[in-house]
């Protein structure tokens, strides 16, 4: 039982670094918007949360810059796919190399330094139910604000106005425009929340984590998170539970290993990736008899307002 | 039955050559050609002639002109960034000392490139820039060291860590395993649960002697004491590393070793109160009061006497090793914990390593199953050291069986 919760825990800590930048590009992709720069924007959030951290002492003031510079910074591929509509697939990669290498650059000064970050908070009362506590309730408090976003969103995209409206823009900007949406504005605004979003992956990695800056320190969760996105057919709550389910199939094998089992671990750490491949098939299925599931229908192509068809 | 003998023989005769990295050509064939049609007790005989024909010419290996320090540019491939405060910025801190020692000499340098093809390519863009002499500092580039090296036979490769060579590839890598032990030493003293904890990036030979050695060293100090191995089958990954600590101490351990290149082992022993075992470079900044000490490399001198052996123009393939008397490898100072009798008995071992009256890998030495591998008396060849690929008495984990 304490290998279980120690494992569950586990999975809820490694997994919300994932979770955050899964979110972000929820919101996103929901305009329509793909994004494939996760990667680079994270290591931007993880160096600049660590950096404000660093100068000003308090790890908040670090999370929110990460969040502000994180947002700015995925404006420019806002910029490149919505009003110069370029192509989405080649910004979004450039931004990721982009923000690998200008990470690194500027991060020099900042290796082999430590910060206090964000420590651990028990959640009064939450921590005291049995199991339950433990797994979720015992850490900091940027995995509770994690929580908080998944529940929010779920109910933000599906009963406001305002999630319907993104979901119109992502689905058809064409209808959402005849309607008399902004599509524009409304993706622009997408792309700086997500963005924001997602850097505060990388900065609860820099921060709360592993309080520390390494240079390309998120080591791959920005493709484990695109991935993510499909696995969990852009739904927050499904988003939760895979980011757990990547965290925790890590977590699982190091410790099948410190206790002595032999099972292959290459195995396991291939089980993820393998439901995700899954996933997709049954959404490729889907597309072709016209279902969807929670795929946006013009998920990566740019509006052209003049087009007639 | 006569035909098909004959019909092998070549073959064989190709296995061994490519196994004992000679390049054969079309001289080779000619022989074996004509050797068809030798009587077959001749046969025997006529191969094996052939081959010390090409153990001799591989051996007469070409001299390398004296390349003045002006002109001299040097590409360095590093696995890691150089920003990782561990294996690869050691090796750029190697670097930044060739620079200050020869101030003629240009130095290049590629990070974290893969292990695999995507290093051949890099290799060749060094060549193509002009560098003629190339540090590829990870032991997973010897496959390519080795092609691209035969692509460009007036070049020198320097590779680390590995075991392959040629006549312009040379091998260089320092004796960790020394300063392991004596770390090791220093595990052992401070154990109280016996249960020593060890995230390790990869299972290769590198990783699996260091293991043996913090092992060896860990049960002189306390015969009592165990390593438990987590794999993490990644050399830099800060989250996993975290993890596989936490796992670790959950699983009982109270010092942590590592093998693996960022920081973030220490720093979680840090936070759980837990002692640690630095590698690479002091890890102390990471767990200002936990690292009890740290098996560090400093690769300055060795870089340094490569270079000064290629403008001198005396440079040759060799095989060089270098030992902790050199001062390649070392412990950093001790952290106030660690008591006097076991600083005592560091030096003690470590003065033995360095006069060289013994060494680590000596006899008798167990097989983590009992079994005596090295008998009283017996040392193991550097060969053996090299290409390790069991875990002594004492560590508990697995070397997954490779294909």
């Amino acid at each position: 039982m304490e290998m279980v919760i120690s494992i569950l825990a586990a999975a809820v800590r490694s997994g919300t670094p994932i979770l955050f930048a899964t979110l972000g590009e929820i919101i996103i992709e929901k305009s329509g918007i793909l994004n494939l720069g996760l990667e680079g924007i994270m290591l931007i959030g993880a160096l600049t949360g660590f950096s404000v951290s660093l100068a000003s002492g308090n790890p908040w003031l670090g999370i929110i810059a990460a969040f502000i510079l994180g947002a700015f910074i995925t404006l420019i591929h806002g910029f490149i796919s919505i009003t110069l509509k370029g192509n989405q697939v080649v910004s979004g990669l450039a931004m990721t190399i982009f923000g690998t290498g200008v990470s690194s650059l500027i991060g020099k000064a900042f290796i082999g330094k430590t910060i206090p970050g964000l420590l651990k908070t028990p959640f009064p009362v939450l921590n005291r139910i049995p199991f339950i506590g433990p797994v979720f309730f015992n850490h900091d408090l940027m995995v509770y604000f994690s929580f908080f976003l998944v529940v929010f969103l779920s109910w933000f995209l599906i009963s406001t106005r305002i999630g319907l409206n993104l979901r119109a823009v992502g689905d058809s900007p064409r209808a959402a425009d005849a309607m008399g949406l902004n599509v524009n504005r409304i993706r622009y605004l997408a792309v700086l929340i997500g963005g924001g979003i997602v850097a505060l992956g990388g900065a609860y990695l820099s921060v709360a984590y592993n309080k520390m800056w390494t240079e390309s320190m998120t080591a791959g969760r920005g493709w484990i998170a695109v991935a993510l996105v499909i696995f969990a057919i852009w739904n927050p709550t499904r988003a939760a539970l895979g980011a757990y389910l990547f965290g925790g199939v890590e977590a699982f094998q190091l410790r099948l290993q410190a206790t002595g089992t032999s099972i292959p671990t290459p195995l396991l750490l291939m089980l993820p990736y393998l439901l995700t491949v899954s996933v997709l098939i049954f959404i490729s299925i889907g597309k072709g008899k016209g279902i969807l599931f929670g795929a946006p229908a013009s998920l990566g192509q740019p509006y052209f307002r003049e087009e007639s068809d | 039955m006569e035909l098909q003998l004959l019909w092998v023989n070549p073959i064989f005769v190709k296995k061994v050559i490519k196994r004992t990295n000679i390049k054969y050509n079309f001289f080779t064939i000619n022989l074996i050609n004509k050797e068809r049609e030798c009587h077959k007790e001749m046969n025997k005989w006529a191969w094996l002639l052939v081959l010390v024909v090409f153990f001799t010419l591989g051996s007469a290996a070409l001299a390398f002109d004296p390349i003045p320090a002006d002109d001299l540019k040097i590409g360095f491939v590093f696995v890691g960034p150089v920003g990782d405060g561990g294996w690869s910025y050691m090796h750029d801190q190697g670097r930044q000392a060739i620079e200050k020692a020869f101030p003629g000499v240009t130095t290049m340098y590629a990070e974290s490139v893969p292990e695999g093809p995507d290093c051949a390519r890099v290799m060749e863009q060094f060549v193509r820039n002009g560098a003629k002499l190339v540090f590829a500092t990870s032991f997973g580039y010897m496959d390519q060291v080795i092609e691209v090296a035969k692509k460009y036979p007036d070049v020198i490769f320097m590779h680390c860590s590995g075991y392959k060579m040629a006549d312009n590839v040379g091998l260089y890598f320092g004796r960790m395993y020394q300063a392991r032990y004596l770390s090791g030493l220093v595990a052992g003293s401070m154990t109280k649960s016996n249960i020593i904890g060890f995230p390790a990036a990869h299972p290769i030979p590198e990783v699996i002697r260091m293991i043996n050695a913090f092992t060896l060293g860990a049960r002189k100090a306390n015969p009592d004491a165990k390593v438990k191995v987590v794999w993490l089958y990644s050399w830099f990954d800060p989250g996993k590393e975290k993890e596989a600590t936490k796992a670790l101490i959950d699983a009982g351990a109270d010092v942590i070793g590592m093998h693996a290149d960022s920081g973030s082992t220490p720093q979680t022993a840090e936070e759980s109160g837990v002692y640690v075992i630095g590698y690479n470079n002091d890890m102390s900044s990471y767990a200002p009061t936990k690292c009890l000490t740290s098996s560090v490399w400093d690769w300055s001198t060795t870089y340094i006497d490569i270079v000064k052996k290629v403008v001198e123009g005396t440079w040759k393939p060799e095989n060089s090793w270098w030992g902790m008397e050199t001062g390649i490898v070392k412990l950093t100072s001790f952290s106030q914990d660690v008591p006097g009798e076991v600083r005592a008995l560091v030096q003690e071992e470590q003065e033995k390593i360095i006069n060289g009256t013994w060494d680590v890998f000596w006899g008798p030495i167990k097989d983590q199953n009992g079994n005596e591998k090295v008998a009283e008396g017996q040392k193991m060849s550097d060969q053996d050291i090299l290409s390790f690929s069991w875990f002594v008495e004492g560590v508990e984990g697995e070397i997954p069986v490779s294909q």
